[in-house]
């Protein structure tokens, strides 16, 4: 089974974890263009590699940063959010 | 014994021909080179060779030919989804389908086995009741049935579910089909081959040159290679190929795993799809059960299943067919799937001109191999997108005018 480092609650199967994506920093939609703002919607860096990611420990509604290698599908660090993208 | 056989008992090399030539080296320049040799790949050069009079053209692949998705794949093959674009795109591929054997030559094993979509909510009735109309609408086989006929249809089925998912009705589409997945590669393989493309294995693309925003090489583990035309069909490996030549897409590669049993005797004629208990099964010529769910949940750029899966499938299984609980898994598998936001593949042109792209196949690849070979033959051969698809180019993503086919082309949601 695989396994997701809460860094609250501990390890736990994966399946209690829910993955919100990598984490992007946000264009200003009041001064962006159009192109932009589409990119920052839609596009997606979906290249394999070490990617900072938000997941969700499910059950207690905790949310963090976790370090991922997509293609060796191993989790490198989880930690709490500090600020910044 | 047949007097066939003695040949090969006789000769001291293989006497018949090889389904496609090994060539030795990659030549210095191609009219166009085809990333990927699968069947999209292969259906497109084998249609650009017979139908656009294009045949200096090299498939370059990877590992070997077939050996990813089109391999991977549950072989279903049907045309009920829910956009015009999906519907109209599908329905031509469906009628290709049916003469591919003929075309080739070659037993493909295709099945017309009849296909239901389950649906154990009123919401997904309503979303079978909508796709077909839709369906109707463009001449498709497609109704809307009850649980009476499915019970006819799967006997063995236990219609209530265990209890907590009864099945309230079903979208039927007759057409609904199987077909063997590798023979459609070599078919597609030997017929190009045969009309002067060269497939070249165990070549591995490392990198293509743009000058001027236009194609003007490929680079390879054997060599480079000059050519003004590139089609990318490379699914699970797309965002790879784009980061050669600097195009952001919404592509994102999640694993898709599916399962087979042991052989058993043939007890389940249709092709049956739940998309609230995420499983579809059919059973194949052999016997075995083929059984696929929903994507795994988060991108990973591996082929290695899980057990999670396994248990997960498996528990779904037996709340449709109870009575396959003493049925051995035989082996499971995974592929990488190219997923996009709107559950729609992006085809055609790109910014980068003489860079084509066939991707975004997702979880519904294989199905629409022979049109997608077609389509995107005359793509490259014109240098202008074939009608069938112009919903799926990639700058609908620019102009927020996306193709949503996620009611009809997935089992996760």
């Amino acid at each position: 089974m695989k396994r997701m480092t809460c860094p609250v609650n501990g390890p736990r199967a994966i399946s209690e974890f829910v993955c919100g994506g990598e984490i992007r920093p946000m264009p200003d939609p009041a001064t962006c263009s159009d192109d932009e703002w589409a990119d920052y919607v839609f596009n997606r860096n979906g290249s394999p590699g070490v990617k900072r990611e938000w997941w969700c420990h499910l059950p207690s509604n905790t949310w963090f940063v976790a370090e991922r290698d997509t293609a060796r599908d191993v989790v490198l660090r989880t930690y709490l959010y500090a600020g910044g993208a | 014994m047949p007097l066939g056989l003695l040949r090969f008992a006789l000769s001291k090399t293989h006497p018949e021909p090889r389904m496609f030539t090994r060539h030795d080296r990659l030549k210095p320049a191609y009219d166009a080179v085809i990333i990927g040799g699968g069947g999209h790949g292969l259906a497109a050069a084998y249609y650009l060779a017979r139908d656009h009079g294009i045949s200096n053209v090299c498939v370059l692949e990877k590992g070997y030919i077939g050996g990813g998705n089109t391999g991977r794949n549950t072989t279903i093959i049907r045309s009920n989804y829910l956009t015009p674009e999906g519907v109209k795109f599908y329905d031509e591929s469906v009628r290709l389908w049916q003469d591919l054997a003929q075309d080739f030559d070659l037993n493909l094993f295709y099945s017309n086995r009849g296909h239901f979509t389950l649906a154990h909510t009123d919401a997904a009735l309503r979303t079978s009741r909508w796709r077909a109309e839709v369906n109707k609408h463009f001449g498709i086989d497609s109704e809307v049935v009850g649980p009476e006929a499915v019970k006819k249809a799967a006997p063995m089925i236990d219609l209530a579910c265990g209890g907590h998912a009864p099945i309230l009705g079903a979208l039927y589409h007759a057409p609904g089909a199987v077909a063997r997945h590798d023979a459609v590669a070599w078919g597609y393989g030997r017929g190009a081959d045969r009309r002067g493309v060269e497939i070249h294995q165990r070549t591995e693309v490392l990198g293509i040159d743009v000058a001027g925003g236009k194609v003007t090489g490929v680079r390879t583990s054997r060599g480079n290679i000059s050519t003004g035309k590139v089609l990318c069909a490379v699914a699970g490996s797309t965002p790879r190929i784009l980061d050669m030549v600097g195009i952001r897409s919404p592509i994102t590669i999640h694993p898709l795993q599916a399962m087979v049993s042991e052989p058993v005797k043939p007890w389940l004629d249709p092709i049956l799809v739940s998309g609230s208990l995420h499983v579809y099964i059919s059973q194949s010529a052999r016997g075995e059960l083929i059984m696929g769910a929903s994507l795994d949940p988060y991108e990973v750029q591996s082929t290695r299943s899980t057990l999670d899966f396994t248990e997960g499938l498996a528990t779904h299984m037996l709340d449709l067919f109870p009575f396959l609980s003493n049925v051995k898994v035989m082996r499971q598998w995974a592929g990488m799937a190219d997923m996009t936001p709107d559950f729609a593949p992006i085809m055609g042109r790109t910014p980068v001109e003489g860079f084509y792209l066939d991707a975004g196949w997702g979880t519904w690849g294989f199905k629409a191999t022979p049109v997608s070979g077609k389509t995107m033959a005359h793509t490259l051969a014109h240098d202008r997108n074939h009608a069938l698809i112009t919903g799926f180019t990639l700058d609908r993503f620019r102009n927020f005018e996306l193709t949503g086919e996620k009611g009809a082309a997935s089992v996760g949601h």
